[in-house]
């Protein structure tokens, strides 16, 4: 495994002895060849940015907008609206004994924090040209702060679950406990899928407008609008190559309690994730390279 | 312990043509999939000899083969012609892209400024654009905070620290991306003509930081195009042309090899052809010495052979920035010189324009040749540089292309306590 940027690990430990005047970190700088490092020690160095390039994704959201952060409840509400007015009064799609409602809107409350984190992680690079083709800092930083941004909208559109479920008289089990591993693992899909079509995107502008598609079709391929028990049980663990049938039903369930936990489906989602994951992991350290040449 | 800061050693960049303007589109590779296999079949078969220079694409070396070493506490300029590869290295040296060969060992951080106010959010007040900065560049929080109100005070921006970016004028905006940049306290420092902002008076400023950071033994390679700053601030330099490294050493004997051959090259056109003359040589030259300077008397010289007779020679000379903006032209007939041109006779013409007014810069002349007799005018189809280099100072600053392009000579009238009342001053205009 050859780094393209090796730091000889004894550089910092020199500075202990020698007081004043250490021995500088050294750099090589080389063009890769074979496999590439995740670079990870070049992670930790900058976390601080990570940190600063989330935050001003977040502050500049709702910059110049009237309604501000109520944008983040306002998407969501709506959508459930409808929902609830053609799926559950219209087509009467069957809700697992939740009022359909609260069940549309748990899915929402996943679905949205992926739509947007999917969407904001593609265009990410291409987005910030200026600063790739100008400054080095660890390019990974670029789709995750995006990403990481989102769950500021997630925890404002969150408030309004509790306000639902007191209403509706929805007591939370045990299962509350697993939300934090359920919202993890809605933005690792994410970020899976984002590396691949953010680095896509550097050299094919045409991601931009496939977004949309993806995005509209993942949704109708998702259990948000109705029960991932539509589905024949014994389809049921290939259902779950789609990562966010698995999410989005286990997020049900840890919220909401009363639905089945996603069992087998999770599993086989979960398998996905990690193999999109990994592999968009190398392909975007693998593109990085040439993207201040190509974007 | 190593007191070399960075070493270079036979570093090249490879840039496909056309690989910076356009991105591919999904269709175009579709096609070129579909293509080539075609392309490839009918070159097989032995069609090749036309289609495949042109279906291949061409590469560039943006670099080729560059060595060198620089030393802690050495401050090095580089210089060369826009395209010789000046920004690549500092590209390659600051991590923003991988080279294509060789390869560079560098000993301490690197803190690079290819431009200023890199990351800047017009959305973002001052405040946050000092915090965000900073640590795109590489700072700490901790560093950012202990440095706020130097960085403040530097760019002179306090009462507005509360106010978005996007409200600065250009000049704030400056001010304030390069206090940011000039706390940077990395072993290293990559410049890019960053010393060309702000009004005179922040310019200073600038430099004046610019030298605190070199006696500091931090190494700095500096990128400029303005040979004034490039002698103040940096010891030795480079000059780069067509990727390579073709001269270093001392700043001021550097810059001076460079103007020289700048002005020379601008003669060393080859021949050009139009309907009936053939242009050989075209001479920009100083009488003052080898480089142009601003209010130097110069000496335009075409020396030509024409293909018909011409009964009444006339050319016009145009000098253009590189913008293609024209600033000045001159119309002339010259008689004296060449009264009757025969066919296949070699003449030269020419003229002396005594102190030519202006600014450094890059400039061209452009040609038209005439036959008044028969109305007939040519436009010689290339364009000829030539280099101002240098201006005479005035005060602790000298005149560049900020000022324009023009430079005039100026008396101040303004009465002051001063020795010397009567001190000559120059202004510009645009």
């Amino acid at each position: 495994m050859s780094d393209t940027f090796t730091e000889e690990p004894l550089s910092r430990a020199v500075s202990a002895t020698s007081a004043e005047r250490s021995e500088p970190p050294h750099t090589r700088i080389e063009p890769s060849k074979g496999w590439i490092s995740l670079g990870l020690k070049d992670l930790w160095q900058y976390r601080e940015l990570l940190f600063f390039l989330t935050w001003r994704d977040i502050k500049v959201r709702y910059k110049q907008t009237a309604l501000g952060a109520a944008w983040a409840v306002i998407q969501p509400l709506f959508t459930m609206l409808v929902f609830t007015l053609f799926f559950g009064r219209l087509a009467k799609v069957p809700s697992d004994g939740i009022p359909y409602p609260l069940f549309t809107y748990a899915a929402l409350l996943p679905w949205q924090l992926f739509a947007y984190a999917l969407s904001e992680s593609s265009n990410s690079v291409v987005a910030n040209e200026r600063l790739i083709t100008k400054v080095y800092f660890p390019r990974l930083f670029v789709p995750l702060a995006s990403i990481l941004a989102g769950l500021v909208d997630f925890v404002i559109a969150f408030t309004l679950v509790i306000g639902m479920m007191v209403w509706y008289g929805v007591r939370p089990t045990w299962a509350v406990l697993t939300l934090p591993f359920f919202v993890i693992f809605t933005m690792v899909t994410a970020l899976g899928v984002g590396l691949w079509l953010s680095a896509l995107n550097v050299q094919y502008r045409d991601v931009r407008y496939t977004l949309t598609f993806i995005v509209q079709f993942w949704l109708i391929a998702s259990p948000v609008a109705y029960s991932s028990t539509l589905v024949p049980a014994r389809w049921r663990a290939l259902y779950g190559l789609n990562p966010m049938a698995g999410v989005i039903q286990g997020f049900r369930w840890a919220l909401l309690g009363k639905t089945q936990a996603p069992g087998a489906m999770l599993w086989v989602s979960m398998v996905v994730v990690a193999v999109v994951l990994v592999g968009g992991l190398y392909y975007y350290r693998h593109m990085e390279k040439t993207f201040a040449d190509v974007i | 312990m190593t007191d070399v800061a960075i070493r270079c050693e036979g570093l090249a960049k490879q840039y496909r043509i056309g690989e910076r303007e356009s991105y591919k589109t999904l269709r175009d590779v579709i096609t070129d999939a579909f293509a080539s296999p075609l392309r490839r079949l009918r070159s097989a078969l032995g069609h090749s000899s036309n289609g495949s220079a042109s279906s291949e694409k061409p590469n560039i070396w943006a670099l080729n083969d560059v060595s060198f070493e620089i030393k802690r506490g050495e401050v090095v300029g580089i210089i060369g012609r826009n395209g010789a590869g000046k920004s690549t290295l500092l590209k390659i040296l600051s991590r923003i892209t991988e080279p294509t060969d060789g390869h560079a060992d560098i000993w301490g951080r690197v803190g690079s400024l290819l431009e200023v106010g890199t990351g800047f959010h017009p959305e973002l007040t001052g405040r946050d654009n000092i915090f965000l900065n900073g640590a795109i560049l590489g700072m700490r929080r901790s560093e950012i905070a202990r440095k706020f109100d130097e960085i403040v005070a530097f760019a002179e921006v306090e009462r507005f620290i509360d106010t978005p970016v996007k409200r600065y004028s250009s000049g704030m905006y400056v001010r304030l991306a390069f206090a940011v940049a000039a706390q940077m306290e990395t072993e290293i420092l990559l410049v890019d003509e960053v010393l060309a902002v702000g009004d005179a008076q922040f310019q200073k400023k600038c430099f004046e930081k610019f030298r605190q950071i070199s006696t500091g033994g931090r190494a700095i390679l500096f990128v400029s195009h303005n040979m004034a700053a490039l002698r103040t601030v940096c010891q030795n330099a480079i000059v780069l042309d067509h990727g390579g490294v073709i001269d270093r050493g001392e700043v001021n004997s550097a810059v001076d090899r460079y103007l020289s051959r700048l002005n020379g090259e601008s003669g060393a056109v080859q021949t050009v052809e139009t309907n009936s003359f053939l242009i050989e040589e075209v001479l920009v030259t100083s009488s003052e010495g080898p480089i142009i300077k601003t209010f130097d008397d110069i000496e335009i010289r075409i020396k030509f052979t024409s293909k018909v007779d011409i009964r009444e020679p006339g050319l016009y000379v145009g000098i253009r920035t590189l913008e293609n903006q024209r600033i000045a032209g001159l119309d002339f007939r010259d008689f004296q010189t060449a009264p009757l041109i025969h066919a296949g006779e070699t003449v030269e013409m020419g003229f002396r324009v005594t102190e030519i007014p202006f600014l450094p810069g890059d400039y061209e002349l452009e040609l038209h040749l005439k036959d008044m007799a028969e109305h007939r005018i040519e436009i010689v189809p290339c364009a000829y540089p030539f280099q101002i280099a240098e201006t005479p100072i005035y005060g602790a600053r000298k005149l560049d292309s900020w000022f324009g392009h023009v430079g005039l000579n100026a008396v101040s009238i303004l009465k002051q306590n001063r020795s010397k009342p009567d001190s000559s001053s120059m202004a510009a205009c645009e």
